[in-house]
């Protein structure tokens, strides 16, 4: 059975190789002459961020760091949100003014059911792009397992402003190819807000 | 501005079947001021070989058409899909032969379609004319995207006295002509000869005008059997004013 | 792990060949829903492909770099499947390469029985259709599930491989799949690209081009088993199916750059009336026209029907995100077709007809007779001025069109009286 895989292998190699021939030329140089970050007419990175996430119909507030705990308690006040899951590894502080919610804690893994009954998420991420407002998910601290990301309605997605790349180059740089990413667009139940300092 | 001498690229289809556009383009640039030479041994660019996939006899026309033409200056053509053939596909052509010599000769030629060669080579887009109707233009695939002509054929007809000038619904959109796709594929090709049909008639124009006949005798057919009331002219028709006699 | 194949039960029959174009066109064209469902599609991905390519400052940058890079993958295919190869691998992946589409859905099937599963999640994508996965799995007697259910397996098109590191991305789709147990990628081999680096130019160009708009609205990246999220087991299958016989062409392989963003499906006029039906199995729209006869060659009449379904009008070429230059590779493949025939026996009507009209126009006192021969012919169809009715095969143009009368004289008789 190995044998049918590996010799499945070696007919397709052999196949490109007969394609392209002995002499396959010089390939040209790959020219890279678009644009790797925002220049200086996009210098407020934060605000073009916040402008293309609500492009893109995903609601987005903009809070000080002192304000976060609040926002994020009046963001799933404002969806209803009695039931919710966190991943593990999200500060505390983001949690610490919920009231009447319930939250629950990703570890060990919420089975199936539990996660279908969920009415929102609260994570953080790994970047996120201006030019495009696209968020970046890759899986580590306090951004928690794909299924999480998939299952609510809602979804809280909170970026620190250090965390926005201008471009999507840029954004790229940032991140580890070999972790499980996921980029969010104009996915819904998306909601974003953005943090203007690190809180911890 | 100085005389120029021109050699005129008619296309056979409009030798053969609209003579009244070649007509027009000689009384147009003589009015100008400039000189027309008609080279008598040209017959047709290889368009419609090449397009539908005669590749050697598009060769052995594009070897003629070059021939014919080699050394003639400016060559002038009220066909944007001719010019665009010799400009955009001889290499082409040339390359499925293994005929660089072809490829050289039709490197040294300088084909203009008419609008082109009144706004860049003559710098005019005021050329004298009268011609008291509603029109609207269709920018036909090889003028727009073949050619990239922009905005000249509506400079000139800007400057026509008494012209009105009328938007087309989805000019931009084919037409459905495609040389031997209007047999090979007629149901496809009349679908979309229908919804160009409706754009033209939307727009009340009296007459509907292209840089090329071909075009125009597809959606003129189909106005014509709909007996829909609007004309098709070449541009060049319109340029030139009514013939005399 | 090994990449397992279960033997091979009773091939179902083969289906009939599709249709010719025009035939399939004809049909689709007299259902007005068609129509009508199309234009809308097609309208609004259109308008957001524009928006998006209008917004994007450093659009035609990205094209050119986009081009470049898929021509230098192509050129060195071989090296960078191995490198993706072993790269998946100590992600802790397990790559299978399938030589044909019926390969590749028994490698499919096989995967899913060997996690002792019955059905699998099988998401919409342009490489699945082509291999037709979902009914190649019902054959096999697999459930095909939706993209989105919970199953332990989950089948996924992706758009990039990268070699380099082994990524494999899917961006776009509404549902990204989540199996439990075992997630099977599968892509055809064109679609690696070498360097992590290199998306930064296609998860530009791809969701603007789709009309998705700046960004799509979920992009995933998978790099093998990742503990504690996500499946065990992490399958790529990678497709040929004809690649390599493009690959072989130096002027058809430029198809191969494509990125699947159908931008000249949604632009096209010829598409727009017929829907993607009428190309039949294997791709639709442009590109479909000449993927097609390209990874299945032109001996067959259907595949043979495809170039020349379009007008040429260009429209697909403008859009187009790598840049490929669709009306040329269809008047290329339109050679193809002509010149596979010209060692029939018989001649068929239409290359007699091609070789006396070259004939006639290749010199000026035979073009010039027959000028005379026409209009004396034309003369005698003509009322009213209009030409009604064409005999033979011109009278698939005057079923729907007039045709003038032609003049009295020729342009070039009116020049020799002046």
């Amino acid at each position: 059975m190995v044998g049918a895989a590996v010799s499945g292998r070696d007919r397709v190699l052999a196949r490109v190789r007969a394609a392209l021939g002995p002499d396959r030329g010089g390939a040209a140089g790959v020219p890279r002459d678009y644009r790797r970050g925002l220049g200086a007419e996009r210098a407020d990175v934060v605000a073009l961020f916040t402008e293309r996430v609500a492009d893109l119909r995903v609601p987005v507030r903009h809070v000080g760091a002192d304000e976060l705990g609040t926002a994020v308690a009046a963001a799933l006040w404002g969806r209803e949100a009695k039931r919710i899951a966190v991943p593990a590894g999200l500060p505390y502080g983001w949690l610490a003014d919920l009231d009447g919610v319930r939250a629950l804690a990703d570890v060990p893994p919420l089975d199936d059911a539990a996660l279908a009954a969920l009415d929102a998420v609260v994570t953080g991420c790994a970047a996120a792009v201006a030019e495009t407002g696209a968020v970046v998910l890759d899986g580590g601290r306090g951004q928690g397992r794909r299924a999480l990301a998939r299952a609510p309605a809602h979804h809280l997605c909170v970026v620190h402003a250090d965390q926005i790349a201008g471009t999507v180059p840029e954004a790229l740089a940032r991140l580890d190819p070999r972790r499980p990413l996921t980029w969010l667009g104009g996915t819904p139940g998306l909601e974003v807000l953005v943090v203007d300092q690190r809180l911890c | 501005m100085e005389a120029v001498r021109v050699a005129l690229f008619v296309a056979c289809y409009n030798d053969a079947l609209f003579p009244g556009t070649g007509r027009a383009v000689v009384r147009l640039l003589e009015r100008l001021g400039h000189r027309v030479d008609f080279p008598a041994a040209q017959t047709c660019c290889g368009q419609m070989h090449w397009t539908t996939g005669y590749r050697r006899e598009a060769a052995a026309l594009a070897r003629a058409f070059t021939g014919v033409f080699d050394g003639a200056g400016a060559v002038v053509t009220p066909s944007a899909s001719c010019a665009a053939t010799v400009r955009a596909s001889y290499a082409g052509i040339a390359r499925a032969a293994g005929d660089p010599a072809l490829a050289e000769a039709a490197g040294r030629l300088a084909v203009y379609e008419l609008t082109e060669f009144l706004v860049d080579v003559l710098g005019v887009t005021d050329v004298g004319a009268r011609f008291p109707h509603r029109v609207a233009y269709q920018p036909t695939c090889h003028a727009l995207r073949g050619l990239g002509v922009g905005d000249r054929p509506l400079r000139l007809l800007a400057s026509v006295r008494d012209l009105e000038l009328v938007d087309l619904p989805a000019a931009e959109e084919c037409c459905g002509f495609g040389g031997t796709f209007a047999v090979k594929n007629a149901d496809v090709s009349v679908a979309l000869a229908a919804d160009k049909v409706r754009h033209v008639r939307a727009t009340s124009a009296d007459v509907l005008c292209a840089l090329d006949n071909s075009c125009l005798a597809h959606i003129g057919g189909a106005l014509s059997r709909l007996h829909a009331g609007v004309r098709v002219a070449h541009l060049a028709e319109i340029l030139a004013g009514p013939e005399e006699g | 792990m090994s990449g397992a194949v279960p033997p091979a039960g009773t091939p179902p029959p083969p289906p009939p060949p599709p249709p010719r174009f025009a035939d399939a066109a004809r049909e689709a064209l007299a259902d007005p829903s068609v129509r009508r469902g199309l234009r809308e599609a097609t309208s609004a991905a259109r308008a957001g492909a524009a928006g998006a390519v209008a917004d994007s400052a450093d659009w035609e940058e990205l094209r050119a770099a986009g081009a470049a890079v898929r021509d230098r993958t192509l050129l060195d295919l071989d090296r960078y499947l191995e490198e993706l190869e072993g790269a998946v691998v100590e992600a802790g992946g397990t790559v299978h390469w399938a030589v044909s589409a019926a390969d590749a859905v028994r490698v499919v099937a096989g995967l899913v029985r060997a996690q002792g599963e019955s059905g699998a999640a099988v998401a919409d994508a342009p490489v699945l259709r082509e291999i037709g996965l979902a009914g190649g799995l019902a054959a096999a007697g697999i459930a095909v599930l939706d993209a989105g259910a919970a199953a332990a397996v989950a089948v996924t098109g992706v758009d990039f491989m990268v070699a380099e590191t082994g990524a494999l991305v899917r961006s776009g789709g509404d549902a990204a799949p989540a199996p439990s147990a075992a997630l099977v990628a599968v892509a055809g081999l064109e679609q690696a690209v070498p360097a992590w680096r290199d998306l930064e130019v296609f998860l530009q160009l791809l969701p603007r081009a789709s009309g998705a708009g700046r960004t799509a609205a979920r992009t995933v990246v998978w790099s093998g088993p990742v503990a504690g999220d996500g499946p065990a087991a992490c399958h790529l299958v990678l497709v040929d199916n004809g690649r390599t016989r493009a690959l072989a062409d130096p002027v058809g392989r430029t198809a191969l750059r494509c990125i699947g963003c159908e931008a000249c499906l949604n632009v096209c006029p010829v598409y727009e009336r017929t829907g993607p039906a009428a190309y039949g199995p294997g791709g639709a729209g442009p590109i479909g026209a000449v993927r097609v006869p390209l990874q299945r060659g032109v001996r067959g009449a259907h595949a043979a029907s495809l170039p020349f379904a379009s007008t040429l009008c260009g429209a697909c070429a403008d859009v187009c995100p790598v840049k490929i230059d669709l009306p040329g590779l269809l008047v290329h493949l339109r050679g193809e077709v002509v010149e596979a025939r010209r060692d029939r026996p018989v001649p068929a009507p239409e290359l007699a007809a091609m070789r006396a009209a070259a004939w006639t126009l290749a010199e000026p006192r035979r073009y010039e007779a027959a000028l005379r021969r026409g209009a004396r012919w034309g003369r005698l169809l003509a009322r009213g001025g209009r030409i009604g009715r064409l005999p033979g095969r011109l009278g698939k143009w005057s079923d729907a069109r007039d045709l003038p009368a032609p003049p009295a004289q020729s342009f070039r008789a009116w020049w020799g009286r002046r």
